[in-house]
């Protein structure tokens, strides 16, 4: 059998863990939450201020490049905590964007952008496209060399999260026939190019991208060499913090639904006493346990040949299996007042929903993992 | 006890490799059991009582238990390293389950010098089998109704009444046993006593139960003015529920303390994946199948977690919400996978799942199903699934009780 990971905890991890778990719980109340849920921009920027203050928009960059030099295993913990919160912002896509850049930027791209992300430029990245196919290497969104050694970009990006207030976006394209990164500012776009996307979890900003009649410069091309790889991480690093912000989650819908059935008498009993109540919630909570285990083995490996895929593949599956099942009996167990907007069990099932939905579902990764162990 | 020093560990691990390479018995001759529930003949018996004490005579159980009783007087680790050269080498399993899991940690902790000097060494030598007496036919899981009666005369009780599904009883010499020495109270947990037992006695009859799988395993045990010595409470009188809920945690995984070792040797996911990887069907690989084949991703998934689950709690940070969550759980996680599994396994092979145990065509000598009919022994024994999703949802969710 191949490697599948292990558990390993870093004295920062804990460090951030600690502080991630303070600073969102006061930042993001769920009354806040849902009042930047009706804001254009959708998040608080003195909060997005405070985030780069303390660092957490380096934590992944290196110091050379004006970050803390740490990794992805140190994101997930602060990941986790704002999903625990429904806490809004571009938090995630900007340290993709940096990661992007890391991993497939030219020495001179990440000299001039990485200090601006890790000083709280936010930052975005574009993969998705209309034939909605989680795998990252399907483009048909385009570049070609032109006159000048300008590119020609055409097609079009969707489900691109936070491309509003990014001031970087990083875009898949195909030139020459092979996968292709190029780096985009908004003064790149004609007007009109985004337009923002009606979705499910409404806490998040996400923009559908055309790139026809946009062009740029040829340094704007992130290493050609490195495009494929790079797309492959950018897919495992999406979705090691996509789990991270649902195992958050999941742990949060499952102290909200508790709290109502310590509470709720019907019958004249407390009805978290009845079993057909009781019995699942130890079922959403013993998923819950095993997903946030596969989570922090993903964080703890991700950087291992072979064991991070499969680390990473597990992790998304379990945490989108734990959050699906904890919110949809969230609804069901606040009976009426479940099928209302002021529950927050609907805020913690749409964002399930949504990142299911994002960068592939658990039988997307399930099926990847059959390929990967058999 | 004292700090570990890595080189005497390496070398008591290197030794203990060695050890069980050289002394494990692969084939005796006959079906060995597969846990310490389903003993039901004298050959497999004899068999595996001199396996554990030549384990614990050759120092690899009861390795961190005081020297004073039988123990090896060393630090935790010392075990866990036998225990996994044990697994490694796939030794048999430790006969003696209820003394060196349960009734030996709890004698250890709550019971008197005397019987600390009495009992611990032969629960670790098998010289002396130990069985539990909680069980009646009429309380199971409610065992605070429990109503063997147990009455004071001098130095001694008088027990009349009947347990059931007896472990090991036709072989036990000891019993830890449940019974009520005042019916009166207002609350009935307030009546019960905790007994250390002689089952070698006048008085007591143990009789043979068959399982589900046609073998022999547990018995009922009746009780017609048997004498259960006083000395031989643990805690006082009327405390005994207070006593047998800590055995529980013992018995369940949720306190440390036990003796070492392993009591059974269910298949795990990485066995399934094993049959399922030599199993065709229509001429193709079953693996083939995408249902069979995200059916089997979902085991590996689970049974990866489960590991996972154990290694985080080693890290206080990570399981400082619910500190004792994964390990009143851990039961009900496990042998419920354990059932779905074996379940899994026999519907992998295919039309052959018609077939059981000794069919020459059967896959594996039929003993799949045999390990799924088994597999119930764990979501009923030791209290049931239900009961542990009970527990878990009482003392770890904060819900109220049913
Ligand atoms: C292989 C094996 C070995 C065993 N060895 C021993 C032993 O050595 N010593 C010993 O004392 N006992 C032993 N037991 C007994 C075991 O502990 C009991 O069988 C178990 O606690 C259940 O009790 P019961 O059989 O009376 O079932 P019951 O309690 O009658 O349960 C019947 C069903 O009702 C459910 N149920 C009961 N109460 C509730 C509730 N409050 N909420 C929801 N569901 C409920 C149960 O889950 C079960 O499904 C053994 C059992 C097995 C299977």
């Amino acid at each position: 059998m191949k490697d599948l990971g292990r558990i390993g905890f870093s004295e920062d991890q804990a460090a951030l863990l600690e502080v991630a778990a303070d600073f969102c719980q006061r930042r993001s109340p769920v009354a806040t939450v849902r009042r930047l849920m009706e804001d254009e921009l959708g998040h608080d920027p003195a909060v997005w201020a405070e985030m780069g203050d303390l660092g957490w928009l380096g934590v992944a960059i290196p110091e050379a490049f004006g970050g803390s030099g740490l990794g992805l295993a140190e994101v997930v913990p602060l990941v986790e905590q704002m999903g625990r919160r429904l806490m809004a912002g571009p938090f995630v896509s900007t340290t993709l964007a940096a990661q992007a850049l890391i991993a497939g930027g030219t020495e001179a791209q990440k000299l001039e952008h990485l200090p601006r992300l890790a000083a709280g430029e936010a930052a975005a990245i574009a993969l998705g496209e209309p034939d909605t196919d989680w795998e990252p290497d399907t483009i048909s969104a385009a570049a070609r060399r032109g006159d000048g050694g300008r590119l020609s970009l055409s097609g079009r990006k969707i489900l691109v999260s936070d491309a509003g207030a990014a001031r970087r976006l990083i875009v898949a394209v195909r030139l020459d026939g092979a996968p292709a990164l190029v780096l985009l500012t908004p003064e790149d776009l004609p007007a009109g190019a985004l337009r923002r996307e009606t979705v499910i979890d409404e806490t998040r900003r996400s923009f559908s991208l055309t790139l026809d009649g946009v062009t740029v410069a040829e340094d704007r091309l992130l290493d050609p060499d490195r495009a494929g790889a790079t797309l492959e991480h950018l897919h495992l690093a999406a979705n090691l913090l996509a789990a991270a912000d649902m195992v958050g989650g999941t742990q949060a819908c499952i102290d909200y639904t508790l709290d109502y059935l310590r509470t709720r008498t019907q019958f004249g009993k407390v009805i978290g006493s009845y079993q057909a109540l009781k019995h699942p919630m130890v079922d959403a909570y013993t998923r819950y346990e095993q997903a946030r285990s596969h989570l922090y083995s993903a964080a703890h490996c991700f950087n291992e040949q072979g064991t991070g895929e499969i680390a990473v593949r597990m992790a998304k599956a379990a945490a989108d299996g734990a959050y699906s099942f904890a919110a949809d009996r969230s609804i069901q167990f606040h009976g009426g007042f479940g099928f209302t907007w002021d529950c927050d069990a609907q805020l913690y099932r749409r964002r399930a929903i949504w990142h299911a939905a994002q960068f592939g579902d658990a039988a997307f990764h399930r099926k990847k993992l059959a390929r990967l162990l058999f | 006890m004292s700090t570990v020093d890595p080189k005497d560990l390496a070398a008591f691990a290197e030794q203990a490799d060695a050890w069980f390479a050289e002394n494990v018995v692969r084939d005796p001759g006959f079906m060995l059991p597969l846990t310490f529930m389903e003993v039901g003949t004298d050959k497999q018996f004899h068999f595996l009582r001199d396996w554990q004490n030549k384990v614990w005579e050759a120092g690899y159980l009861g390795a961190a238990w005081p020297k004073a009783y039988g123990g090896g007087g060393l630090p935790q680790a010392f075990q866990s390293a036998a225990t996994r050269a044990m697994r490694k080498h796939h030794g048999p399993i430790m006969l003696n389950a209820i003394g060196i899991n349960w009734a030996g940690p709890l004698i250890l902790e709550m019971g008197t010098e005397a019987q600390k000097a009495a009992y611990l060494k032969g629960i670790l030598s098998a010289e002396d089998i130990w069985c539990q007496g909680f069980s009646e036919p009429g309380h199971g899981s409610d065992l605070g109704s429990a109503q063997t009666r147990a009455v004071r005369h001098g130095d001694h009780y008088v027990v009349n009444g009947s347990k059931i599904w007896t472990t090991l009883g036709r072989y036990a010499r000891y019993m830890i046993l449940l019974a009520r020495t005042d019916p009166s109270t207002e609350r009935k947990y307030d009546g019960l006593s905790f007994f250390l037992m002689p089952m070698k006695a006048p008085g007591i009859e143990t009789v043979p139960i068959r399982k589900l799988t046609g073998e022999h395993g547990f018995t009922q045990t009746f009780f017609t003015d048997a004498k259960a010595p006083a000395d031989g409470l643990v805690g006082p009188e009327g405390g005994g529920w207070k006593v047998a809920m800590r055995t529980l945690e013992y018995e369940r995984g949720a306190r440390g303390g036990q003796a070492g070792g392993y009591v059974s040797v269910g298949a795990n996911a990485f066995d399934v994946f094993d049959l399922a990887r030599r199993t065709q069907r229509g001429g193709q690989p079953v693996l083939e199948d995408p249902l069979v084949a995200d059916e089997m991703v979902g085991f590996l998934m689970e049974i990866q977690a489960l590991t996972l689950n154990g290694q985080r709690t080693q890290v206080p940070e990570l399981v400082a919400d619910r500190p004792q969550g994964i390990p009143l759980a851990s039961k009900l996680m496990g042998t419920e996978m354990s059932r779905r599994l074996n379940d899994f396994a026999v519907r992998l092979t295919g039309a052959r799942g018609a077939y059981y145990v000794d069919e020459p065509d059967a896959v594996d000598n039929g003993l799949w199903a045999r390990n799924y009919l088994n597999a119930f022994s764990a979501t009923i024994g030791g209290g049931t699934s239900q009961i542990q999703a009970n527990i878990v949802g009482e003392h770890v969710l904060g819900l109220p009780k049913s």
